[in-house]
């Protein structure tokens, strides 16, 4: 086992783990005042339900042996069994030293740090039903949409021949097509995008939609859930290394430098289109360099990534306002900055990829000199992925919306949904609202107590 | 007696409230209101997406004088809150049947 790197794949873990409130902060900000608590909420209950999920079956569905052509793992780890105490880790490639070679970990370190990328996947897709969406419908479809995409994906994307066990077989676009994605492009960001997209289309628009002002309520909440979100992207990027070494350090720069460049092209189309630099557009323009970057940043140079950072920073820019020409409600741009995003860098590595920041990369991009056959594998593996969880997306969302239900009433939207939902309001500016405190079996006290007499008041 | 009710921007209200203690002013009451005149509202953009915002933020300042300094207190209060920039906002005067002062009990004028 080796220690350096178990303490860096922990760390990462916890890293990862940030990024989900700092994305519930992200998208709470961007909503308005009467349904903030609703979308905290259902970027929260992500934490519980899918860990809970995890343990019993998503990482064996995910990562262990192979059941069926690649498509999905057996249940050998279901409720965790034959993880503790066991490793995880690969031969090295020069067949010295056997499984779990040189860089093994705790199969549990590893367990906790796929957990995180399986919890901000969903998590990611509220931002597409924001203000609208009931919170126990929306937790059903969270279980499944995990259970029958994101698990199979993961398994797709992540699950590599001999890694959990020397002989497990992993996925199809990992073994079998040989696609590049380093840190989730195709099984976290495209594959939120496209359920996005597909659940915006089952809840259909807001009230008021394109009509009424949708202002962000908080503008500092975007902002400091973007940083969040940035601080928490390199145990997503760099601890994808799964080792504490050079290409850990080169995900570690490359994500600095694209995530930096997108903030940068995002506010030069604003300044040409709207006039101003917006807030709102510097958080959305990290997070959109941070997406493009997340399956490139192991297989690029800083130059490729400096280049993908600005492409996706400027592309996400002007696809976020696709959605008022084509008239779905994707509230807060899951397809515009997700999708987008995702597509741009998972394709980008079919150019930029290059074996001088990655020797184990399957083939040089078509500027290093590999033509394009590359590219051809990652868009397979891009689309793929797309197909599969927009179809899976729009069957689950469909299927609730049928049975129990999946939008808030009209009435309860233009009220706000938090109150409806929740029982609660997120701001308090010690107002008067009148009313008493029922239920906690105390008699009425004066609000002065018994003891102080305030000044002034009459005693 | 009078109440003077002046809608002014919020950044004036040092100056009026310093132009009314020097005529002797003893209260006010000022409160944040939203609307608009002949300036209208502003744009703003989030995510490419403009929204025009009607209803400017404002102040609202109350005083109820005694009908002979009405004209001071308008006076005092315009020169006070003129930038002469559109915006700046309006003064008007309505007439007030009775003052009750609530810790003593007294009424009109003697209650101001």
């Amino acid at each position: 086992m080796n220690a350096g790197d178990t303490a860096w794949v922990l760390a990462s873990a916890a890293l990862v783990m940030l990024m989900t409130p700092g994305l519930a902060f992200f998208y709470g900000g961007m909503v308005r005042s009467k349904s903030v608590l609703n979308m905290l909420m259902l970027n929260f209950i992500a934490l519980a339900v899918v860990s809970v999920l995890w343990a019993l079956y998503g990482y064996s569905l995910s990562f262990s042996n192979d059941a069926f052509s690649g498509l999905v793992g057996n249940l050998d780890f279901a409720t965790l069994k034959n993880t503790m105490g066991h490793l995880v880790g690969a031969a090295s490639p020069d067949g010295k030293t056997p499984w779990p070679g040189p860089d093994a970990i705790p199969a549990l370190s590893f367990v906790m740090f796929q957990l995180m990328f399986a919890v901000i996947t969903p998590a990611l897709i509220s931002g597409a039903i924001a203000d609208r969406a009931k919170f126990w419908s929306w937790t059903l479809f969270m279980a499944l949409w995990v259970t029958i995409v994101y698990f199979p994906v993961a398994h797709w994307v992540f699950n590599f021949n001999g890694y959990t066990g020397a002989d497990n077989k992993g996925g199809w676009i990992a073994n079998t097509l040989g696609a590049e994605d380093f840190a989730g492009g195709t099984a976290v960001h495209i594959n939120a995008g496209a359920a996005g997209l597909a659940l915006a289309i089952v809840l259909g628009r807001r009230v008021g939609w394109r009509k009424d002002p949708m202002r962000p309520h908080n503008v500092p909440f975007v902002l400091l859930g973007a940083s969040l979100l940035w601080f928490g992207w390199y145990g997503f990027n760099a601890g994808s290394a799964l080792s504490a070494g050079d290409l850990a350090a080169t995900a570690f720069t490359n994500t600095t430098v694209a995530t930096a460049a997108a903030v940068l092209g995002w506010l030069i189309i604003e300044q040409i289109r709207d006039g101003k630099p917006t807030t709102v557009g510097a958080a959305s323009g990290a997070v959109a360099g941070l997406v493009a970057i997340t399956p490139a940043c192991g297989f690029v140079n800083p130059l490729g990534a400096l280049a993908i950072g600005v492409l996706a920073g400027a592309l996400c820019a002007l696809a976020v306002g696709l959605k008022y020409k084509l008239g779905f409600d994707d509230s807060l741009d899951v397809v515009g900055v997700h999708l987008v995003g995702g597509l741009v860098g998972t394709l980008l590595i079919g150019f930029f990829g290059t074996s001088s920041a990655n020797p184990g990369i399957a083939k040089d991009g078509f500027f290093f000199g590999g033509g394009f056959s590359l590219l051809t594998k990652q868009a397979i593996a891009a689309f793929a992925v797309m197909g599969y969880s927009f179809i899976g997306a729009l069957v689950i969302g469909f299927l609730i919306k049928v049975t129990i239900g999946f939008r808030a009433a009209r009435d309860v939207e233009v009220a706000g949904i938090d109150e409806a939902e929740h029982a609660e309001s997120a701001y308090e500016f010690g107002g008067f609202s009148g009313g008493s405190v029922r239920g906690t079996g105390g008699k009425a006290v004066d609000g002065a107590g018994s003891a102080a007499v305030l000044e002034g008041s009459k005693a | 007696m009078k109440l003077v009710t002046a809608i002014v921007k919020p950044f004036v209200l040092d100056d009026v409230k310093s132009a009314l203690e020097q005529l002797g002013v003893l209260g006010m009451t000022v409160s944040e209101v939203q609307g608009y005149g002949r300036q209208k509202g502003h744009t703003e953009v989030y995510r490419g997406a403009e929204y025009a915002v009607d209803f400017v933020p404002k102040l609202r300042v109350e005083v109820v004088t005694d009908d002979l300094n009405a004209d001071k207190v308008v006076d005092a209060v315009v020169g006070a809150a003129r930038t002469g920039k559109i915006g700046d906002g309006k003064v008007w005067v309505t007439p007030v049947d009775t003052v009750v002062r609530v810790r003593t009990g007294e009424r009109g004028a003697d209650a101001l």
